[in-house]
């Protein structure tokens, strides 16, 4: 699986019967709460080997699934350079 | 699982006890009857390495490792809830610094925290708000290059003596998190007394009144003082309570030994009772069950699990509601002397019912693992 269908693949998690699209606005759809929040994080640090820190905090970084590979993207290529 | 310890932990563990007995269970009545923890108990905390002990070593901490951690908090809380609590809420602001504070903050107050040399205090709850967190009435405006706070919180465990106060407001509508520090003008804490258990974990309210604080004293941004500074903190709160609530369950497993063992009825130790040691049993059960929970729990956040939250939750959950039965079981195995303050047994069923409720009370943690369940429980 590429990094976008693995993202999607966790977030999909949350959206049980809802097929949510990447350019979605995950926050808005109402399935998710906080607790989902730190899961994302979680799993984004897990998956990818990366450490999601306070200058991340910019809920356009989480806000879709491509933004959120987008995200990570970056992450990967500074953790690399 | 097991609980697999290492030399280390078993050493950790050895000295914890140690300290427990000798500094924390001889005086733990009297500090619930005084309603407040000496500074000299703070003191020896803090000479052990005990507060901030989970801040890596590169910020000046111990670098505790989750399951020590554990350990660590419950043999202290197998002798006093309360001193336990204060590693609880201090350990919530320094562990939040770690992951989500900025170079400055940490270089600010990290090592500090890590020493013990300053003491935080987690500032969430509010006269009207306690589940519903989201629904924090505390504001701050932005106003020349400060934050200015308003509001009131409550049920703030050492926010009597707290220096350093992770306190949660909205910003505009949008749920952040702010350090401020005691001495700051507009900032009063008032002591609250006569909780139902751990009395003497000097609870207040912090009352902010037009509080101004620099800008740079905002933590993880603007919006997200919920999704990630809060859950972050309340994830070491809910672990926390979960081992302090085993410490509660085993003091319980101790004193019920030994009372059975010495007290005698109709000729017989009681130990000896058919319906004593269906107590006994339930009690020694269930205790092993939550600290295996707890160090699942441990385990999965060291790994940084995407079910960590899950399997805190799970701890805090079960290992708080058998430290409740435990305690009512243990007070009902001493009889009339399970009711005075002669026997420790009495603190722990006024401790383990506060612990059911703390860091998200039981519903809360039901309805949470519920949801959780589905999405991490694969049904096909």
């Amino acid at each position: 699986m590429d990094r976008k269908d693995r993202i999607r693949a966790f977030i999909q998690q949350s959206f049980k019967d809802y097929a949510i699209r990447d350019d979605e606005d995950i926050f808005s759809v109402g399935f998710v709460n906080s607790l989902f929040a730190m899961q994302l994080v979680r799993f984004i640090e897990g998956e990818f080997q990366i450490t999601v820190e306070n200058e991340d905090l910019d809920i356009d970084n989480f806000r879709t699934i491509d933004f959120i590979s987008r995200l990570v993207e970056r992450k990967t290529a500074a953790v690399v350079s | 699982m097991s609980l697999s310890l290492t030399k280390q932990h078993e050493a950790l563990q050895s000295e914890a006890r140690a300290f427990a007995r000798e500094h924390l269970a001889p005086d733990a009545e009297r500090w619930e009857a005084q309603q407040s923890l000496p500074g000299s108990v703070v003191e020896k905390l803090r000479e052990h390495g005990y507060l901030g002990a989970i801040v890596p070593a590169e910020h000046g901490g111990r670098g505790m490792d989750l399951l020590a951690y554990g350990l660590l908090t419950e043999e202290l809380g197998a002798a006093s809830s309360s001193a336990r609590s204060l590693l609880t809420v201090h350990d919530m602001v320094a562990y939040v610094l770690v992951k989500w504070g900025t170079a400055a903050q940490k270089q600010r107050w990290l090592g500090a925290l890590a020493s013990g040399a300053r003491l935080g205090a987690f500032a969430l709850s509010e006269p009207a708000v306690g589940s519903d967190a989201s629904g924090v009435k505390s504001t701050a405006r932005l106003e020349d290059g400060h934050y200015v706070l308003n509001g009131v919180k409550k049920w703030i465990t050492f926010g009597e003596i707290a220096d350093l106060i992770l306190v949660f407001a909205q910003n505009d509508g949008k749920l952040s998190a702010f350090l401020v520090e005691r001495g700051t003008p507009g900032l009063t804490t008032v002591p609250i007394r006569g909780m139902l258990g751990t009395r003497a974990s000097m609870m207040a309210e912090v009352k902010l009144e037009e509080c101004r604080i620099p800008k740079d004293h905002l933590v993880g941004g603007v919006g997200f003082g919920l999704s990630a500074v809060a859950t972050t903190g309340l994830e070491l709160g809910r672990y926390s309570i979960a081992w302090g609530s085993v410490g509660i369950g085993q003091g319980c497993v101790q004193a019920s030994l030994r009372y059975a063992m010495e007290r005698t009825q109709y000729g017989t130790q009681l130990r000896k009772h058919q319906l004593i040691q269906e107590l006994i049993t339930e009690m020694v059960t269930n205790v092993s069950a939550a600290r295996l929970l707890c160090a699942q729990a441990g385990e999965r956040i060291q790994a940084g699990d995407r079910h960590a939250m899950f399997s805190v939750m799970m701890a805090k959950y079960f290992s708080s509601r058998i430290a409740a039965r435990a305690a009512a079981d243990a007070v009902q195995l001493h009889g009339a002397n399970g009711c005075s303050d002669a026997y420790p047994v009495a603190r722990h069923l006024r401790d383990a019912k506060l612990m059911e409720i703390i860091e998200g009370s039981s519903q809360m943690q039901q309805m949470a693992i519920a949801k959780l369940a589905y999405q991490s429980i694969d049904v096909d």
